[in-house]
């Protein structure tokens, strides 16, 4: 894992005391609020419904053990005994006091940690694989390259005040689980024809009341130029994007504006212009970050434990455990474990201060000391030997973190909604609740196969409504709420954007109307497909009719 | 009717103006107004930057429970999360 060095710690530290002066003067009057507002949002702190909420940066989402307590023990310490791990790889404290934050930074900083362009209009936290360096599907580790952006982007003078706020996430797999395509720039590591490894960079891609998937703009940019090309395409975004309208403010308005071959080429002309003047990383300085991700000590193993043989044989939960909620690892011994943070009924990401102990503490004896925060608001342990999967399962299970269900109907992403927000206009998380209460059964969960339900309370689209294999945006009808169903979105290397089914549903009818949509799936499925194949295959159709006969 | 809401200054926490002038954190013992009353309270409630910060009306019945267009998001605010009973005010801490 990346460790901080002198500039890092001293940055950090000199963020935190700055904001300590800032939060002094506000409360002494110095400062209105207005002239606070940007300073706190430039340190993670936001004013929701109930209180002050602090989002605390976890880049690419890996943490250490040590980082994992130490959330565990802020949220005791400072808020009501729990985080909410967004789907941004970040975790988010919900009732923290102003007087106290300045304090809650320290203990951050303490384990390298902090709350820096967590909000504003710059680049925010970079986001990645969640199996990074741990998946044999990937062509090269896409963490050393987080790392170089996190490190370029960090106070980047330029890019502090951009038209709105700019997300990059990367994947070096196939199988795209950090979402690239909906990204303002999602960069994809692959090795071409030729045998070289680069970047494919596709942008203008994201959600929110303007969804688009993004577009190809570089099929192969070399390693070496990665920061470079990146800091052409913000360059033209910064000069060429809208200020008089945040709603057409994100890099993706400006890209269909100009139109993707138009934009290609101001990137291109821009690129030419910059890059061989001294952005791009050294070879001896991505070699020294490229260190910090090397491998760690692996032990030679056997591919097949005896142990976990014998534990799968006769246990029928922990062999269903393993097969929903492991992966391969690409060292022969050891497994990826995902830790669901769905169980049935539960609030989708929350995690309690005893439960980011457990997982502190079950990481560092069982996975090399790493822990993975996902997208899909989930935890992940890298590393762990496949004998020991038994007694991390029975570590897990004893914190109440061994619900068995990652992909499935029941591991629903959803916006803290109006429970918590102050933008949304309806609830989310009672819908999922009631939706992962109603297909509570895990052996038809199982049987259903993967399905990905989103769930949004505005549409900001934090939730992710838009790339739902079923999507549900709330809205609010003269004070009601009402839900919008979308069918047929993705957010993985299939991308699309759903499709509005129809009219606005109530609260109640929306769990009824997943019901009827996994009905019409049922009926209709052709060998091993995925409820997102059959729609694919069909069309909206049967879904639509299903959804609105007689209702 | 309206009442003046906003969020306490040193701990985020949602307050209502009394009758004697202080925020409470009872919404039923808030002060009421009406029409051009409710926007002068609220700009002087506006002005004590010290204790409070975004301050705003909100729409009350005679019994001074959240009414309108934001009753439900009000209520919220009012009580807690509905998913969480154990927090907020709903929770009689």
């Amino acid at each position: 894992m990346y460790r901080y060095d002198e500039f890092d710690a001293t940055l950090v530290a000199e963020r935190v005391s700055q904001f300590r002066g800032q939060v002094e003067r506000r409360l002494a009057g110095d400062l209105t609020e207005d002239q606070f507002k940007p300073l706190r949002l430039m340190n993670g702190l936001y004013l929701q419904l109930h209180a002050y909420m602090l989002r605390v940066a976890v880049p690419y989402g890996a943490m250490s053990s040590k980082q994992m307590r130490r959330l565990g023990e802020v949220a005791r310490k400072y808020d009501r005994g729990y985080g909410h791990f967004t789907t941004r790889q970040n975790i988010q404290y919900n009732w923290p006091a102003l007087v106290d934050v300045p304090d809650l930074l320290d203990d951050l900083a303490d384990v390298e940690m902090h709350a820096i362009q967590t909000s504003g209009n710059c680049i925010r936290n970079v986001t990645s694989d969640q199996y990074a360096g741990a998946t044999a599907e990937e062509v090269e580790d896409p963490r050393p390259y987080c790392e170089m952006i996190r490190q370029w982007s960090t106070f980047h003078p330029e890019f502090s005040f951009l038209p709105r706020k700019f997300k990059i996430a990367i994947t070096a797999a196939e199988h795209d689980r950090a979402a690239v395509k909906v990204h303002d720039i999602g960069l994809r590591l692959y090795k071409n024809d030729e045998g070289e490894i680069g970047f494919e960079v596709i942008v203008g891609g994201g959600l929110g009341r303007t969804p688009y998937v993004g577009h190809t703009i570089r099929k192969f940019l070399p390693k070496k130029y990665l920061l470079s090309y990146l800091e052409a395409i913000l360059r033209v975004y910064n000069l060429e994007g809208r200020r008089d309208n945040m709603y057409k403010a994100r890099i993706k308005i400006l890209v269909n504006a100009e139109g993707i071959e138009k934009f290609a080429e101001m990137v291109e002309a821009e690129w030419a212009q910059i890059k061989d003047s001294g952005i791009d990383l050294p070879r001896e300085e991505m070699e020294r970050i490229n260190a910090y991700f090397a491998p760690p000590a692996f032990e030679k193993l056997p591919d097949q434990s005896e142990a976990l043989e014998e534990k799968r044989a006769s246990d029928k939960d922990f062999a269903r455990w393993l097969r929903l909620n492991t992966v391969g690892h690409k060292t022969p011994g050891y497994a990826i474990v995902n830790i669901s943070l769905k169980p049935i009924g539960g609030v989708p990401g929350d995690i309690s201060d005893v439960q980011m102990e457990a997982v502190a503490d079950i990481a560092q004896a069982y996975s090399l000391d790493e822990v993975r925060a996902t997208h899909e608001q989930n935890l992940v342990l890298p590393h762990v030997k496949k004998d020991d999967l038994y007694a991390v399962y029975s570590d897990l299970e004893k914190a109440d973190l061994a619900t068995a269900n990652i992909g499935l109907v029941s591991d629903i992403i959803a916006c803290p909604g109006l429970d918590y927000c102050s933008l949304a206009n309806a609830r989310s998380i009672p819908i999922a609740q009631r939706i992962s209460e109603r297909f509570a059964d895990i052996d038809a969960q199982e049987e259903l196969g993967e399905l990905k339900i989103k769930i949004s309370g505005c549409i900001n689209a934090c939730g992710h409504h838009h790339v739902g294999h079923i999507g549900i945006l709330g809205v609010d009808k003269k004070g009601e709420e009402f839900y919008q169903v979308t069918l047929g979105g993705s957010g993985a290397e299939d991308a699309s954007l759903g499709e509005i089914a129809g009219r606005g549903l109530s609260s109640e009818q929306v769990v009824d109307a997943v019901e009827k949509l996994v009905g019409v799936y049922r009926e209709h499925r052709q060998d091993k497909e995925r409820f997102l194949d059959t729609y694919r295959r069909l069309g909206a159709e049967p879904f639509k009719e299903a959804l609105y006969e007689a209702a | 009717m309206k009442a003046v809401t906003g969020n306490r200054l040193g701990d985020g926490a949602v307050v209502y103006l009394g009758d004697d002038d202080r925020w409470t954190t009872d919404l039923a013992a808030a002060a009421r107004f009406e029409g051009d009353d409710a926007k002068s309270v609220l700009a002087a409630a506006q002005a004590r930057v010290k204790e409070i910060t975004d301050a705003y009306l909100i729409e009350v019945d005679g019994a001074g429970a959240p009414a309108g267009r934001e009753a439900l998001r009000e209520t919220i605010r009012k009580s807690g999360p509905t998913v969480r009973l154990d927090l907020g005010y709903q929770a009689g801490a």
